[in-house]
C-alpha cells in the first residue's frame, strides 16, 4: 500500500458518492410533446401548457408511467370536451429518472423553457420535496398526485395534493393490523433514505402503540440495498406477528422473497408504495400480505368503473393502479380549478385549487383543507399471487 | 445463537461475493498500479448478462421449475466469456494506449469507461432503463436447517462456486508458467520484459481474468438475490463495487489472499453491525473499517506479510 493507492482510495470514495447523484445522461421525456422545441409565446396563447415531472425510467419507473397514463387520459378527455375556455391543453412530461437531483433540473426546465402554467408531480415524496420549493419560488401551482409525506404541501401555498397523507396512512395500517387481523406484536423495516418511508414508519409506530400494540423490532435499510437478511434475521429473533414494510415495490419484492427464505412466514403490511404490477415478481412470497391504497379497481362506484373501463380501452387492457387513478384525479382537479379561476396566473390558479370542495374523483371525494391536503377514505388490499384484491375500507 | 449463526452464514456468503469482486481490483492494481473504476460496472454487466443469456437459452422463467444444474453452469460460463471479452476490449482500447502516460490519466479514463458502460447498459437496445426480474436457476428454499439456521441452496452454490474460482486462481498464479509471468510483471515490469515475458499479453490476460471473476460474482449475485436487478446506472452497483474495493484495500491492495480475507471481513462486519448494533449505519461500518485500517496499517492486513503481488 503506498501513497498512490491511498489517494486513489480517497478519490474513489468521493467519486462513488458524487456518482450516486449524477450517473446518467439526460434523455428527456418519453412523450412526443417533450421532444418538441419550446413553444413560442404566440403559440402559447392559443393553448395552455401544463408540466408533469415523473420517474418514467429508473427503479420506480411504473410509478411515473402509470401516473403519466392517467394524466394523458384526463388531458385528452378535456381537449375533446373543448379544452378550457376554448383553449386546448398541452401536456409536457419530463423524466427525472427517479432522482431528486434530476428532479430539480427538470422542474426548472418545465418552468423556464416550457413556461408551464401549472405542474403535476411527483409520486415519491422525496422527489416532490425536491421540486416543490422551485415551484413555490417561481409561483407556479403544483399538485402532487400521490406524495403522502406531510412536508410536501407544507412547502407553501402553491403546493397541494389529491391523496391522503401519511399520518392517516400509518393509522390505516395500524388499525387494520390491530383490529381487522387482531395482531399484537409488530416489527418494522423501512427505508431511512426516503422521506415517504421513514415518515410512514414513525406514523405507523405511533398509531399502533396507541391502539395497544407493541413494536418489538425496528430495522432500517437504504436506497440501493438489496440484502435484507441481516435485518430480517434480527426481526425473526423477536418473533413478531407481522412486519410493517413502508417501502417501494422494488424493495418489497426482494424483502418478501428473502423473508420467506429465512422461514419468516408472518404477514407483511405496507403502504401505497407497493402499488405496482411488478408485485407479480414476488410470486407467492407476498401471499397473505396487505397494503393500504387510495382506491381499489374492484370498487363498484360508477366513477371507478367508468375510469377502469376507459383506461383499459386506451392502454391495451392494463388494469389501472392507484397511481394512474390519482394522476387522472390530479389533472382533472387542475382543469376544474382552471375553469373556476379568475385568471391563469399562479396566484389565482393556486387560490382556485385550494378552494376545491367536494370534487368527485375516482379516488373519492376531494376537499382541499387549510393545509392543502384532502381528507379521504383509504382501502386495504390483499396481495393474492401478485394481484391486489380488495380487503377493507378504513375511514378517517 | 440462531441469530448469530444465521448472521455468520449470511456474512460469509456476501463476503465471498465481495472477495470475488475485490480480486479484480487487486489484480489490476498489482500489475498496472491503478484502480479500475470500471470494475463495478463489469460486475453489473455480469448480472445483466446472466439475465440476458438465461432468457436467450429459454431457462429461468419465474413460473417454470428451475432448469438442470448444467444450464446454470452454461449461463455462468457464457457470462464469464462475454464479460472477459468486454474486459479485453476495454483494456485494449482504453488503457493500453495510456501505458506510458501518468497514472492520473489512466484513472480518469477509467471513470470515463465506467460512465460509458453504465449509460450504454441502460439504453433500450442494451438492457433497458427498467429493473428486471432475475432468472430462476435454482429451486428456492432451504437445503437443510441446522439449529434453526436456514442453509439455502443458492447460498451454498454461491459459496461453493466462489471458493472453486478462488482455488483455480490460486493454482493459476502459483502453479502455472503464466502465473509466474504475472507475478514477475507485478514485481518489475521492465525486468520481466528483459526476461522475455510479453508484458502486454500478460497485462491483457490479468485484466481478462479479473473481469471474468467480476462477471462470475454478477452471476452469483443473481442467484442469491432472485428478486429484481436494477438498471446498470443505478447507484447500488457503485456502492457494491466500493465495498469490494474497500475489501481489497483492507486486505492489502495488490495481494490476492488479502482480497479474499478483506472480502470476508467486510461481509461479516457489515452483517454483524446491522444485526447487532443498528441497521441505520450499514455502509458506515464498512467505511469506518477502511479509515481505521488506513490510519493504523495503511498497507492493509496482509499488505506486507506476503511479498508476491499479482
Amino acid at each position: 500500500m503506498n501513497l498512490i493507492a491511498r489517494t486513489a482510495a480517497t478519490l474513489m470514495v468521493g467519486f462513488g458518492l458524487a456518482l450516486s447523484g449524477c450517473g446518467k445522461n439526460e434523455n428527456g421525456g418519453s412523450t412526443p410533446a417533450a421532444n418538441k422545441p419550446a413553444e413560442t409565446p404566440a403559440a402559447a396563447s392559443s393553448e395552455i401548457i401544463i408540466g408533469h415531472y415523473a420517474s418514467l425510467t429508473g427503479s420506480e419507473a411504473t410509478f411515473g408511467i402509470s401516473t403519466d397514463n392517467g394524466i394523458k387520459m384526463a388531458v385528452e378527455e378535456q381537449n375533446k370536451a373543448g379544452g378550457i375556455n376554448g383553449k386546448q391543453i398541452k401536456l409536457v412530461t419530463l423524466d427525472n429518472q427517479g432522482k431528486p437531483q434530476e428532479t430539480q433540473t427538470v422542474v426548472t426546465r418545465l418552468i423556464e423553457e416550457q413556461k408551464v402554467v401549472a405542474l403535476l408531480g411527483e409520486v415519491a415524496s422525496s422527489r416532490s420535496l425536491a421540486g416543490a420549493p422551485i415551484a413555490q419560488r417561481k409561483g407556479v401551482p403544483m399538485i402532487s398526485p400521490s406524495s403522502t409525506n406531510p412536508d410536501v404541501t407544507a412547502v407553501g401555498d402553491m403546493i397541494s395534493r389529491v391523496c391522503f397523507i401519511d399520518p392517516f396512512q400509518g393509522f390505516v395500517g395500524a388499525k387494520f393490523a390491530a383490529e381487522n387481523l387482531k395482531l399484537k406484536r409488530g416489527a418494522t423495516l423501512y427505508n431511512r433514505a426516503q422521506a415517504y418511508s421513514s415518515g410512514l414508519n414513525t406514523n405507523f409506530k405511533e398509531a399502533f402503540t396507541k391502539l395497544g400494540g407493541e413494536i418489538v423490532s425496528e430495522q432500517a435499510y437504504s436506497d440501493g440495498d438489496n440484502d435484507f437478511s441481516a435485518q430480517l434475521t434480527a426481526i425473526r429473533g423477536q418473533n413478531p406477528d407481522f412486519i410493517y414494510v413502508p417501502g417501494y415495490y422494488t424493495e418489497v419484492v426482494n424483502i418478501a422473497r428473502q423473508a420467506r427464505k429465512l422461514g419468516l412466514s408472518v404477514p407483511l403490511i405496507g403502504g401505497d408504495g407497493w402499488d405496482s404490477e411488478e408485485l407479480k415478481n414476488a410470486g407467492d412470497a407476498l401471499n397473505n400480505c396487505y397494503f393500504s391504497n387510495h382506491y381499489s379497481q374492484e370498487d363498484t362506484r360508477p366513477e371507478v368503473q367508468e375510469f377502469v373501463k376507459k383506461y383499459q380501452q386506451q392502454y391495451d387492457g392494463k388494469v389501472p393502479d392507484g397511481l394512474a387513478a390519482l394522476g387522472y384525479d390530479a389533472a382533472r382537479l387542475l382543469f376544474n380549478a382552471m375553469g373556476r379561476a379568475t385568471s391563469l396566473s399562479g396566484k389565482d390558479l393556486a387560490k382556485a385549487i385550494n378552494e376545491t370542495k367536494n370534487f368527485a374523483g375516482v379516488t373519492g371525494n376531494i376537499s382541499i383543507d387549510a393545509n392543502r391536503n384532502p381528507t379521504k377514505d383509504a382501502v386495504v388490499l390483499e396481495v393474492v399471487n401478485g394481484q391486489p384484491k380488495y380487503k377493507a375500507t378504513i375511514k378517517p | 445463537m440462531t441469530q448469530f449463526l444465521q448472521t455468520l452464514f449470511d456474512g460469509v456468503t456476501v463476503g465471498c461475493l465481495y472477495a470475488l469482486i475485490a480480486l479484480g481490483y487487486t489484480m489490476v492494481y498489482g500489475i498496472l498500479k491503478f484502480i479500475n473504476f470500471a470494475h463495478s460496472d463489469v460486475f453489473a454487466l455480469g448480472v445483466w448478462m446472466s439475465i440476458t443469456i438465461a432468457a436467450w437459452l429459454g431457462v429461468g422463467a419465474a413460473d417454470q421449475p428451475a432448469p438442470a444444474w448444467y444450464m446454470g453452469a452454461l449461463v455462468l460460463l457464457g457470462t464469464m466469456a462475454f464479460c472477459g471479452f468486454v474486459g479485453f476490449v476495454i483494456e485494449r482500447v482504453a488503457y493500453k494506449p495510456l501505458r506510458k502516460a501518468p497514472r492520473l490519466n489512466v484513472l480518469i479514463t477509467a471513470i470515463g469507461v465506467s460512465l460509458l458502460l453504465q449509460n450504454i447498459g441502460q439504453q433500450k437496445f442494451a438492457f433497458g432503463p427498467y429493473p428486471k426480474s432475475m432468472p430462476k436457476l435454482l429451486e428456492g428454499g432451504a437445503l437443510f436447517t441446522i439449529a434453526d439456521v436456514q442453509v439455502r441452496t443458492s447460498d451454498v452454490a454461491v459459496i461453493g462456486t466462489a471458493l472453486a474460482l478462488m482455488a483455480a486462481l490460486q493454482f493459476l498464479i502459483y502453479r502455472t508458467k503464466l502465473g509466474s509471468a504475472m507475478r514477475a510483471v507485478s514485481f518489475n515490469t521492465r525486468n520481466a520484459s528483459l526476461m522475455g515475458i510479453n508484458v502486454d499479453r500478460v497485462i491483457s490476460f490479468t485484466f481478462v481474468v479479473g473481469t471474468m471473476l467480476a462477471a462470475a460474482a454478477g452471476f452469483l449475485y443473481g442467484l442469491k438475490y432472485e428478486g429484481q436487478a436494477k438498471q446498470t446506472a443505478d447507484s447500488m452497483w457503485v456502492m457494491l463495487g466500493l465495498k469490494a474495493f474497500v475489501a481489497a484495500v483492507v486486505g492489502g491492495i495488490g495481494n490476492v489472499r488479502g482480497a479474499v480475507l478483506g472480502g470476508l471481513l467486510i461481509g461479516l462486519i457489515e452483517f454483524f453491525g446491522v444485526a447487532y448494533v443498528s441497521s441505520q449505519f450499514r455502509d458506515a461500518y464498512v467505511f469506518a473499517i477502511l479509515i481505521v485500517v488506513l490510519l493504523f496499517k495503511p498497507e492493509g492486513v496482509l499488505g506486507r506479510a506476503t511479498v508476491e503481488k499479482v
